[in-house]
């Protein structure tokens, strides 16, 4: 599902962010990345959703190759890629519903199709009764779940999370983390950024660590090598 | 939910514009999707159903807006009608002016004296010639007898006159032309002073052309008037558009996020442009009617007093629909500059 050949990616100010990291992560796997602050965890998220460009490599997602992808190519490939964010990114001035059904509007879905679609993805995060309240009137775990219903609703082959259990405490975590679970099992690449060590360990996923700027790890949480 | 499945949508922007892009050099190709993991897309009828529906959600939620801020609205709709009733309704007063100088430019008329020894009959001989030739209408004889009696008349000098010896006014045949324009005007004059006989010519028109003159200046400013003011409408409403990116910025970035085209995100702003516009100059012209109605008494009395036939006419009908429309052009082009120019700086970050 996403390639990284050789990538590597220097900002302007001459900071290194990545440096020759390569790895595939496959349809139905779920990946944890982990890595100091700075290490390169947001640059590679911004790599795949192509809001920065590598400056050596190349990316490739859903086999295509981003190095050839215009401007005008960002909406359709963002459009494959659900993306949860540690601040939710959700929309107070709409219902949860709304929120909802940004993706499918922007996508150019039939209305009666919205409908469905959205009270899917509500019912699968569990909230299917808060659809028309206002996400602000949510909890922290209820609002992750919008976000997350969010990023799912058009059912995207990759799933992309960003400290999605930063602020929750460990039971919520693990809801979350169920989510990811059952995502992964229908055929999502899921990959999840985070320093929450203990999560990690909770879990015997794939791991991907970086530090300054390059892949020190790849393999499973005890250490063995994988995939690659 | 039944997925429509991938990759085969004909009109499936995703998969077309995406197929170029092959695998790197060296990668072996795998399964392109797990089953169970349907990307949803979309056909191309839907697609365009919810183009219109979104453009339709765009003017609506435009309206909204506008509505759910009213003063502020209000506010920049009145600048924008004001800006644009100032040139609209000095063009009316003007079109009225020009009309009401029509009415005036029949009494232009040119009078050529001849030779004093010109008979009566070579006069009336002249006269008649000239007459229904080169922008001529009509020609008057006026002998040296009537004219004296007219001067007697009229000056009050008449015992003067008496003690004269001879009648020391020139025969005089009025010439009406059947145009004001200046050239014409002057070619004639010049095509009469050369014929025998003639002595000099006067052009009775001065004022007329000085009235023209000033018409054409008039002209000229309401032209630089309305391109200042339009270009102020324009400014106006790319910072209005500025403030109203500013404040949905964190709608626009999730828009960005989940896969909204620049189109999508430029849409809601330019409609809201062209409300505004829109709705400037529909109240420019209810502005230009009041203050015509307002005018309109003063205005019609001072024309009577000319004994002028013409009355103060309103704005054309055309305008009415016109002048909107052109405000809402302004406006979109103000919306469509300041999305242009801040839209690019709101890229989704984290």
């Amino acid at each position: 599902m996403i390639q990284f050949d050789r990538v590597s990616k220097r900002y302007p100010n001459g900071k290194d962010a990545l440096s020759k990291v390569s790895f595939t992560l496959p349809a139905g796997q779920l990946t944890f990345l982990t890595g100091h602050s700075g290490a390169g965890k947001s640059t590679l998220l911004k790599l795949i959703m192509m809001i920065e460009r590598p400056t050596q490599g190349q990316v490739l997602i859903d086999n295509q190759n981003l190095n050839g992808f215009g401007n005008r190519h960002i909406p359709l490939l963002r459009r494959k890629i659900g993306m949860v964010h540690q601040n939710h990114q959700l929309l107070f001035d709409r219902s949860v519903f709304d929120n909802v059904a940004l993706p499918l509007v922007i996508a150019g879905y039939a209305r009666a199709d919205i409908g469905k679609r959205v009270r899917a993805a509500l019912d699968k995060v569990g909230l299917l009764d808060k659809e028309n309240l206002n996400p602000i009137m949510l909890s922290g775990g209820e609002q992750q779940r919008v976000g997350i219903a969010r990023a799912v609703v058009n059912k995207p082959p990759l799933l992309l999370a960003d400290e999605p259990t930063g602020n929750l405490d460990p039971a919520l975590s693990e809801e979350i983390m169920d989510l990811f679970k059952d995502f992964a099992r229908v055929g999502v690449a899921v990959l999840i950024a985070t320093h929450d060590l203990s999560l990690i360990a909770r879990y015997n996923h794939r791991l991907l660590t970086l530090r300054e700027g390059r892949l020190i790890h790849d393999g499973d949480e005890s250490g063995d090598a994988h995939g690659a | 939910m039944a997925p429509n499945n991938t990759n085969k949508g004909k009109g499936n922007k995703g998969a077309r514009n995406a197929t170029p892009i092959k695998a790197g050099r060296n990668k072996a190709e795998r399964p392109r999707r797990v089953a169970g993991a349907h990307s949803a897309q979309t056909s191309l009828r839907d697609r365009f159903i919810s183009w219109r529906q979104h453009h339709r959600d765009s003017l609506g939620d435009a309206l909204q807006r506008l509505n759910a801020a009213r003063a502020s609205s209000a506010m920049t709709i009145l600048v924008i009608a004001i800006a644009l009733a100032l040139p609209a309704g000095l063009a009316v007063l003007l079109d009225n002016a020009r009309a009401i100088t029509r009415g005036w430019d029949g009494n232009a008329h040119l009078s050529v004296f001849l030779d004093m020894d010109t008979s009566e009959a070579r006069q009336r001989e002249l006269a008649s010639e000239w007459q229904g030739t080169g922008h001529i209408t009509r020609t008057e004889v006026v002998t040296r007898e009537q004219a004296l009696a007219e001067f007697k008349a009229l000056s009050g000098f008449g015992d003067v006159l008496e003690a004269l010896p001879d009648n020391p006014l020139p025969p005089l045949i009025v010439v009406f032309p059947d145009s004001t324009d200046p050239v014409t005007l002057r070619a004639l004059e010049n095509r009469l002073g050369e014929a025998d006989d003639v002595d000099l010519v006067q052009l009775d028109v001065e004022w007329v052309r000085r009235l023209h003159a000033l018409i054409e200046l008039g002209e000229r400013l309401i032209s630089a008037l309305t391109l200042a003011l339009a270009a102020a409408v324009v400014l106006v409403m790319v910072n209005t558009i500025r403030l109203a990116i500013e404040s949905r910025r964190e709608e626009i970035v999730v828009v960005k996020i989940v896969g909204g085209t620049d189109g999508f995100v430029r849409r809601p702003f330019l409609y809201t442009g062209f409300c505004f516009g829109f709705a400037g100059g529909l109240t420019a012209v209810i502005l230009v009617q009041v203050a015509l109605w307002w005018l309109g008494g003063p205005i019609n009395e001072l024309l009577m007093l000319y004994s002028s036939e013409q009355s103060l006419t309103s704005m054309a009908a055309s305008s009415l629909i016109i002048l909107p429309l052109f405000s809402g052009a302004l406006g979109l082009l103000g919306a469509w500059l300041a999305v242009g120019r801040h839209l690019g700086d709101i890229e989704p970050n984290f």
